[in-house]
């Protein structure tokens, strides 16, 4: 078991900056995840950690000591990547007992410990199959396996789940959380799958270009994104956003939409935010679907007013497209909700729920 | 404008059997997805139906005319694969052109139809590029532009959108309802997406190894899935499934769990009849309930509320996953992010009372879902 702290770390391949200085740390038994579209520097990050790597400078500590320049075989680090590596000519047993085997353990340890991963991962029954005889889906099971029985004080996923159907890859996301709280290793599970490090993870780093956005538990990354990268990478659907401008008229404050003139009340904190924002010409206002609310007649919730451009009935919930003005927004209604397309709806805003971005660094003001 | 009959169409390659006595009908002006795992027999069904393949059983029938023998080229039904099959060196104009070259409309009808149709893909400042100059969203863009330019009787697209990323998918699927919609174009499209098919059909066909599972409209797919299959595949996460004993107290028919007893009281309720699949009644039943179907207590709400603990939490933003053991069974509920559990905590489960699934333990078939007339007593066993 222990604690990972990165520190200024970078990683440069000639000119291309993979990783720029990088700073965060991981407490010891915790899952983190590491966020962002291809080439964010997700996976160069694992690599470091793992020793895979070499950092150009900075440096890396497991349980404050310095890894930085520790050989991958000596840093007790487990991996699994997205390319299930095992041998399709043993069997599943031979598969999982093979790392112990290799480090001189005896057959009853080797037997003892394969049964007890396999118990965890639900693949008992298969323990005397020949891997290669497996699905994709219990192929990958037996190379968490394999990993796993090493006892690795910290365990590095990258992509682990992505070739596999999604109905096993929403299973698995139960399972390995299960597994990781039953083993209490520190896990770093690298991912583009917003919905993946959301429901996994203690702790999300979002990276983007080679630098980290933000560090958060799901929570903070969902409800309080730091720029509007995070906002709109993170939940699904995904936030609306509607280009705005700051106006104070008759010692009223708000924000007018710029494709349509929908306004927003301001209140007396967000104020004072925007008095002084260098770019209150140019704002981005984003709200998520879920904090809007609908009805076709006017009520006192009522700020906008839309037209039903498109519907998704998704089962338990509607997706509702809308023109205001010229944005497109989305909102979420009730399961049973079908207004007709071009129906006009009534909409209502969560104030508290809202925030405005700057459009020009897209940095949040809230 | 076209309406597409499959009657009891069989096609094998070789041993395997791609398409198993499919019976369907593809309606005038419809938008009508093919849904199914890799190897149901989704693209071979399309492919039938554009002319690619020949049924070796079975009748194809467009608008009322048999279609066997039809060449592709006279069904007028166009096809968009997902590899797009754009031409390289032609420009975007000339690409969505070409159908109407084909047929040798007037140049100034051309000009006319391929920029409306590229205005309303929002490609309209592209026309003069080539397909390598566009971004990956663009080209699925001209694809689609190509497919729609020349108003065939009907379009056929195949996981048109699965190259594309999160957003620019979420996007497009809108753009091609509305289009649609406006246009009453009647699509074919298959894809592997729940999500997908549940958002833009009208009516989903689910098929699973060559055979037809279901057909109807979403919210009949949704809630009355024909069977375990289904049940799985439509939903997010998908359909709890938990096996049950069925046995007899009185004339009451009870369900019994290690964590719950559902009660169906009284000698005439339907469940019972429901439930004899074979004539007899069974020894097992396998229980169905959605994770967004059941509520969640931190504490017992009363003695038809069933113990759970949770196992761990899924956070997703917008709601949140909890994995409950009930018994010795793992299910998944959907809560509201305000609700905050934490892990090992014990609880209480409610089930709604009128979306209770019951499915055959072997046959895998619905065999009934509790409604508003016929109740069931549920209560909780202590843990």
């Amino acid at each position: 078991m222990a604690s990972i702290r990165l520190e200024n770390l970078r990683k440069a391949f000639g000119p291309v900056v993979a990783v720029d200085t990088l700073s965060l740390e991981i407490p010891d038994g915790e899952f983190a995840a590491l966020l962002g579209p291809s080439g964010c520097g997700k996976t160069t990050t694992m690599n470091m950690i793992a020793g895979l790597e070499v950092p150009t400078s900075g440096s890396i500590y497991f349980n404050n000591q310095d890894m930085t320049r520790v050989p991958a075989g000596k840093r007790g680090v487990g991996f699994v990547f997205q390319n299930y590596a095992i041998f399709t000519h043993m069997t599943v047993e031979d598969n999982i007992g093979f790392g112990l085997k290799l480090s001189g353990a005896k057959p009853d340890v080797i037997k003892r410990e394969v049964r007890a991963i396999a118990e965890l991962l639900q693949i008992t029954s298969m323990l005397p199959v020949n891997a290669g005889r497996l699905s994709i889906n219990d192929m990958q099971k037996v190379a968490l396996g394999r990993s796993m029985i090493m006892k690795p004080g910290i365990f590095l996923l990258d992509e682990p789940f992505s070739n596999l159907d999604a109905a096993f890859r929403e299973y698995m996301r139960g399972e390995l959380k299960r597994i990781q709280r039953r083993l209490g290793q520190t896990m770093i599970y690298v991912t583009h799958d917003q919905v993946e490090a959301m429901s996994m993870a203690d702790k999300i780093a979002v990276m983007y270009c080679g630098e980290l956005y933000q560090f958060g538990s799901p929570d903070e990354i969902y409800n309080w994104p730091v720029n509007q990268f995070v906002a709109r990478f993170i939940g699904s659907p995904n936030m609306n956003f509607i280009n705005c401008a700051y106006r104070v008229e008759n010692g009223q404050a708000m924000l007018v939409q710029k494709a349509g003139g929908a306004t927003l009340p301001v209140d007396n904190q967000r104020r004072q935010l925007l008095d002084a924002a260098v770019n209150a010409d140019q704002l981005v206002l984003g709200i998520r679907p879920e904090h809007l609310t609908l009805s076709a007649g006017r009520t006192a919730d009522s700020l906008w007013e839309g037209l039903v451009y498109a519907i998704e009935p998704l089962g338990p919930k509607t997706i509702v497209h809308l023109k205001v003005g010229d944005d497109l927004l989305q909102a979420i209604g009730p399961a049973s909700y079908r207004p007709r397309v071009g129906e006009r709806q009534y909409i209502g805003l969560d104030l508290a729920r809202t925030h405005v971005f700057d459009g020009k660094t897209r940095a949040v003001i809230r | 404008m076209a309406n597409i009959v499959l009657d009891k169409v069989t096609k094998r390659f070789g041993r395997v059997t791609a398409v198993n006595e499919m019976s369907l009908e593809i309606r005038d002006g419809e938008f009508f997805c093919v849904l199914g795992p890799p190897g149901a027999g989704k693209t071979t069904t399309l492919r039938l139906i554009v002319g690619l393949e020949k049924p070796d059983e079975g009748n194809i029938i467009i608008d009322g005319e048999l279609a066997n023998e039809i060449h592709p080229g006279q069904r007028d039904i166009a096809m968009m694969f997902q590899n797009l099959a754009l031409y390289p060196d032609k420009t975007v104009f000339d690409n969505i052109a070409y159908p109407l070259r084909e047929r040798k409309l007037s140049k100034a009808e051309i000009q006319t139809k391929v920029t409306a149709v590229a205005k309303s893909l929002y490609i309209d400042h592209l026309l003069q590029r080539k397909p390598a100059k566009l971004s990956g969203g663009e080209r699925q863009r001209v694809a689609l532009g190509r497919a729609m330019v020349r108003q065939p009787r009907a379009t056929l697209m195949d996981e048109p959108l699965a190259n594309l990323d999160a957003l620019l998918r979420l996007e497009m699927r809108v753009e091609l309802k509305h289009r649609q919609k406006e246009e009453g174009s009647t699509l074919v499209y298959v894809t592997h997406d729940q999500v997908e098919a549940m958002s833009m059909a009208d009516r989903i066909a689910v098929l699973n190894h060559g055979r037809l599972q279901q057909c109807d409209v979403p919210d009949a797919i949704y809630s009355l899935p024909a069977n375990r299959f289904v049940a799985t595949v439509i939903g997010s996460p998908p359909t709890n499934f938990i096996t049950a004993d069925v046995s007899r107290s009185n004339s009451d028919l009870l369900i019994g769990h290690p964590a719950f007893t559902l009660r169906a009281a009284g000698a005439g309720h339907p469940l019972a009849a429901a439930l004899a699949e074979q004539g007899a009644l069974p020894e097992k039943t396998v229980v169905g309930v959605r994770p967004e179907d059941i509520r969640v207590f931190a504490v017992n709400p009363g003695p038809d509320a069933l113990p759970a603990a949770v196992s761990v939490i899924e956070p997703l933003g917008g709601e949140t996953i909890v994995d409950l053991l009930v018994g010795s069974d793992i299910i998944k509920a959907i809560v509201p992010p305000a609700q905050k559990l934490s892990e090992a905590q014990a609880v209480w489960l409610r089930f709604d009372p009128d979306q209770i699934h019951f499915f055959g333990a072997t046959s895998g078939a619905r065999l009934y879902t509790t409604g508003q007339t016929a109740r069931l007593v549920c209560a909780g066993r202590s843990a």
